[in-house]
């Protein structure tokens, strides 16, 4: 392994984690069918739990508790060692499965080309779309106020 | 030192083996003496038994610190482990102890070294589990108490002196040390208000 995928994996991950968050389980679900998943075993059985959310008035305030979100999380072993985790909110515990397996073939040498074209890339691609559908839909309701200003003049 | 992708998997089946094994144990506790087994099935660091690493991801969490003897210290191994399945706090101060695993109950510590609890809440104690090398063979102790129907008859090789330091336990009642024993999937429980009445040869 070079240097380079050494300091690009952390990044790799961080920007799979990205998307397969906001993808639906069946969604990871059917992509990852292309894929010959290799041989695993989970480390950790996808399970459901509670985090506590943190908030700050203002963004910039003293912190406070401001209420608790389930997490389902999953570790997954592939049988040659490399270890991926999957974190998301709500109780999807095969949600979590499927990031942590995603996150485990991203780290082979032999899969994450596979992983980020048929997985990754689709979901991303879909998740943009949505993303500037509903932004053009309520750019649609924006209202102008400028008749609101009092014309002195 | 172990790394996480050599790190042995825990239970295949969270919710269904954590109850069966809550039942040997209750069932061990109930029954003081009598042997009961543990089915089921997880990855086990070294040196844990079988038992013990059922028994370890079955009861620990975070609220129970977990103190482990010099031979489970030995490696990283052990404390690892407990750290990542069960968020147990491994802890260096044995008197504040939950749980305590003993992998050579030869060097057990003196039992005052544990948590005894207190009148107010004599549940604040320390349950240790200790590895032994067989529960059907070895001297024959005698054991009498509640959940006994009569006597009952432990064949195991426990360190002579390990009888007359669990007789602390008639004083300090109802404070007092549990003791569960594990050999490989067998176990055998030994509360607080088990007594020893006779020891044969």
């Amino acid at each position: 392994m070079t240097t380079s995928s050494l300091n690009d994996q952390p990044t790799r991950r961080q920007a799979a984690m990205a998307v397969l968050s906001h993808a639906a389980t069946a969604e990871i679900a059917g992509h990852l069918d292309a894929i010959a998943v290799p041989v695993h075993e989970q480390l950790r059985e996808p399970e459901n739990g509670l985090v506590m959310l943190r908030g700050r008035i203002g963004g910039d305030g003293a912190p406070f508790n401001l209420g608790e979100a389930t997490v389902s999380r999953a570790a997954i072993r592939l049988v040659s060692g490399e270890v991926g985790f999957g974190y998301t909110l709500g109780r999807d515990r095969e949600k979590a499965r499927l990031i942590a397996l995603c996150d485990a073939l991203i780290q082979t040498n032999e899969f994450a080309a596979a992983v980020e074209v048929q997985v990754l890339t689709p979901l991303r691609a879909r998740i943009a779309t949505d993303r500037q559908r509903k932004a053009a839909e309520t750019a649609a309701t924006k209202v102008d106020f400028y008749t609101l200003v009092r014309g002195e003049g | 030192m172990t790394t996480i992708a050599e790190m042995p998997a825990g239970f295949a089946d969270k919710v269904l083996s954590a109850q069966s094994t809550f039942r040997s144990v209750m069932d061990a506790m109930a029954r003081p003496g009598s042997v009961q087994r543990i089915e089921a099935a997880s990855g086990v660091p070294a040196p844990l038994m079988r038992g013990s690493a059922a028994i370890a991801l079955t009861l620990f969490d975070q609220d129970t610190p977990v103190w482990l003897d010099a031979k489970m210290a030995a490696t990283l191994d052990v404390a690892k482990w407990i750290k990542f399945h069960t968020s147990a706090p491994v802890i260096a101060d044995s008197s504040v102890c939950s749980f305590a695993l003993i992998g050579d109950i030869d060097q057990l510590p003196a039992l005052q070294r544990f948590a005894i609890g207190s009148n107010d809440y004599p549940d604040r104690s320390t349950t240790l589990i200790v590895q032994v090398p067989s529960l059907t063979q070895g001297p024959a102790i005698e054991l009498r108490g509640p959940g006994i129907d009569g006597t009952a008859v432990l064949r195991t090789q426990m360190a002579p002196d390990l009888l007359e330091r669990l007789a602390v336990n008639h004083a300090l009642f109802p404070r007092g040390i549990d003791l569960v024993l594990v050999a490989d999937d067998a176990i055998v429980a030994i509360p607080r208000t088990t007594r020893f009445v006779a020891k044969e040869g």
